[in-house]
């Protein structure tokens, strides 16, 4: 897909020049794009090596172990076939944590972990469970305390406050979370009792 | 917000290295470690970005991105995200390096504590490329058939598009 959105990216800006005579800044801002890029990233990479590392003293004081204790119970309210204390539910826990934290480095692994232990059980191995759909959600769904590379960018363009979004980040986020599970349950909900309602309704017919 | 704002950054680092240093942890070694991970993480993130930025660059320059800002604008209507913002919106889902470097342009064109700038942080810090983790994780375990995750996630998605609008609106007035 990416292929498509940025060849068509492009050919877009080329035709759109052809049209607009912008041909020349067209030009210049290809000129210019590269170094753009390079010092966009330059712009954060002090932070992402200074939050890298706090971080990881943070995973090695068992400072993401204590979150993900809290977490956890909740976890197996939320999700059908994940037991209280599992190794599924742990791994899920610590997963949403190190997200919390903002470790992307550490979630990814964790999360392949809970997927892993949740496809054993699934029956149909090619089909995404319920669990494994409100899991993804959840993944999908950022929840950050602290957005770094947001606060990073906001200080280079000249912000009084660059932490100060974070109560707007954290309702947005909440929002968006609550919204992604409660579809992801009622379709789920939905899509289940369909195969059981045309049976009911055959057996209703053979009577 | 101003003093919560200055706060959080010192007090969370503070916290976790007091509790490394309880725990007895070798805090500097592992400062470095993670430090040297994120180096990685920089170097693998650097050629989808120099990708990107070229690609939203040539959209800004040609007056592409405006035709498309033009096109959306009565989406921006319904839902109350301001029309400056809804490129960002499109690409959030689909591309990080894409949004990260629309982000930056909306920033530049509009300052960091504007209406504009305050919608595109809130929007990029409470929102994760979408397909990006939907892939990862169904590819890592051989799920073809993902349901209706996509719908699901997109739907979160366009939830926290609005809320960051209106949170803004919120906390900030407008």
């Amino acid at each position: 897909m990416m292929n498509y959105i940025w060849g068509g990216m492009i050919v877009f800006s080329f035709i759109a020049a052809i049209f607009s005579g912008n041909m020349q800044s067209l030009s210049d801002s290809v000129v210019n794009s590269g170094q753009d890029a390079i010092s966009l990233v330059i712009k954060l990479t002090g932070m992402m090596c200074l939050w890298g590392g706090i971080m990881k003293i943070a995973e090695k004081s068992g400072l993401t172990r204590v979150i993900s204790r809290f977490l956890s119970p909740l976890f197996s309210k939320l999700y059908k076939n994940v037991g209280r204390g599992s190794k599924t539910a742990e791994a899920m826990s610590m997963n949403i944590t190190a997200n919390l934290l903002g470790l992307g480095n550490a979630a990814t692994p964790l999360g392949l972990e809970a997927m892993r232990r949740m496809q054993e059980e699934n029956p149909d191995k090619t089909t995404a469970t319920e669990d494994m759909i409100v899991f993804v959600v959840m993944n999908s769904a950022a929840m950050r305390l602290i957005p770094t590379t947001v606060a990073t960018l906001r200080t280079q363009f000249g912000s009084a406050s660059p932490m100060e979004i974070m109560p707007a980040t954290w309702l947005s986020t909440a929002m968006s979370l609550l919204a992604g599970v409660i579809t992801a349950k009622i379709f789920s909900k939905l899509l289940n009792n369909k195969p059981r309602r045309v049976i009911a309704l055959k057996r209703g017919f053979s009577k | 917000m101003k003093v919560l704002g200055a706060v959080v950054l010192p007090v969370v680092i503070v916290l976790i290295i007091g509790a490394g240093l309880l725990r007895g942890v070798k805090i500097f070694d592992c400062f470095l470690e993670g430090a040297k991970e994120g180096l990685i993480t920089v170097k693998n993130i650097l050629p989808s970005i120099v990708g990107l930025v070229v690609a939203v660059g040539m959209l800004k320059a040609s007056g592409g991105l405006d035709i498309i800002v033009k096109f959306l604008s009565p989406l921006s209507g319904i839902t109350g995200i301001p029309e400056e913002i809804m490129p960002l919106a499109v690409l959030n889902p689909i591309s990080g390096g894409g949004a990260l470097s629309m982000y930056e342009l909306i920033l530049k064109d509009y300052g960091a504590d504007s209406y504009l700038g305050r919608v595109a942080s809130v929007m990029m810090g409470a929102t994760e490329t979408t397909f990006y983790a939907i892939t990862v994780y169904y590819g890592s375990v051989g799920i073809k058939k993902t349901r209706h995750t996509t719908l699901a996630a997109l739907i979160a998605d366009f939830t926290s598009f609005v809320a960051s609008a209106w949170t803004v609106r919120l906390f900030f007035g407008s």
